[in-house]
């Protein structure tokens, strides 16, 4: 058995089999999984917001879809993954409160959805499968071994895609 | 008109933070002695800054099950309120507060669910009035959500509304105690522009 390493909101790791990444609790914000099956090289970004131009404040590159993605890349590269063989699995962007949906500027989760398929499109990266919206918690569990993406939700049996 | 950087937090705007939260929990002990009908104490509040990285464990981990009940304010001050405590506790207070054992330790029925959106209610009514009192600004919540799931996920709600802001998260944490304790959070996250009203309502 490997190390499970544990990221953070608006926080990213990379971990190589038989090392697997976890993030606990994700609501609106998305957990990004990327793997290269050939190196098994992984990595997992827990983003919180789509948008980091949109932000005065963006030092942290973790803390958004769009600059935590290629972060995340650049870092699996670094430790010898190829992009081309990249592979990913989204999950989380749910929508905690009714009241969340009262404004467009508000539906957060979904928009952290949106502009994390749209940085995966514009990196070549395909999206292998997703468990994302609705109105309930997400913990999980990415194993680059394997590629298998665990879910854990209160009240539901554990899924995985 | 003043600069917010919630890095570096000044020193005062922490004390009036506090100041906020002593007079909103003396005001919510007072509405929950009454509803309860027994002596309620508290605890001087602590505020908490958070690292985003560090939110799920404030209050005990990100998959600790607990009880958060938001509002949108508007007025004045434009943004969001939480008020976050235990499930075990939320099902202890609904309990007391409706003479009986709950049926299920897992699960609250509608009419457990709308007392603790009444609780919820009534505890961050009486913080946004000692917040509204202090800054002399008028202030309109909406009505009460609530949702009872991991800890990480409800706290990514406010989370992401700080983050728009800066990297960290101020939370307000007091222990209500009568017979039983109850760790209430408390986080008020007033948008950019209310926040600027805000400091400069209070001369900061």
């Amino acid at each position: 058995m490997g190390e499970m390493i544990k990221v953070g909101m608006a926080d990213l790791k990379i971990c190589i089999s038989p090392n697997a990444v976890t993030t606990l609790g994700l609501g609106s914000c998305v957990g990004v999984a990327i793997r290269d099956p050939q190196t098994k090289v992984g990595g997992l970004a827990h983003v919180m917001l789509p948008n980091s131009k949109a932000v005065n404040n963006n030092s942290n590159v973790a803390k958004f879809a769009d600059t935590g993605v290629v972060e995340l890349v650049r870092q699996m590269e670094k430790a010898g993954a190829v992009r081309r063989r990249m592979v990913a699995k989204i999950a989380g962007g749910a929508q905690m409160f009714a009241l969340q949906s009262k404004s467009e500027l508000m539906q957060v989760g979904r928009r952290n959805v949106e502009a994390v398929k749209e940085v995966l499109k514009e990196l070549g990266i395909s999206i292998l499968s997703e468990d994302t919206g609705l109105d309930y918690g997400r913990t999980v569990e990415f194993y680059p071994e394997t590629g298998d993406y665990v879910i854990k939700s209160v009240g539901k049996p554990v899924k995985t895609i | 008109m003043a600069n917010l950087d919630l890095n570096n937090v000044d020193n005062m705007f922490f004390d009036v933070l506090r100041e906020i939260g002593n007079i909103g929990a003396g005001n919510a002990a007072t509405s929950l002695a009454q509803m309860l009908q027994t002596k309620v104490d508290i605890s001087v509040p602590k505020i908490d800054l958070l690292e985003f990285r560090e939110v799920g464990e404030a209050m005990g981990g990100e998959e600790l099950l607990v009880a958060g009940i938001y509002l949108r304010i508007e007025g004045d001050l434009n943004g969001s309120i939480m008020f976050l405590m235990e499930e075990k506790s939320a099902h202890e207070l609904v309990a007391r507060l409706m003479g009986a054992q709950t049926h299920d330790e897992h699960s609250f029925s509608e009419m457990e669910l709308s007392a603790l959106k009444e609780i919820g209610n009534i505890i961050t009514g009486a913080y946004l009035n000692s917040l509204s009192t202090l800054t002399n600004m008028r202030i309109t919540p909406s009505v009460p959500d609530l949702c009872v799931d991991m800890a990480g996920a409800i706290l990514s709600v406010p989370a992401i509304e700080f983050g728009e802001m800066g990297d960290k998260m101020l939370m307000i944490e007091t222990t209500f105690t009568d017979f039983a304790t109850i760790d209430g959070y408390f986080v008020l996250v007033p948008d950019l522009p209310s926040y600027n009203k805000m400091l400069s309502a209070l001369g900061l």
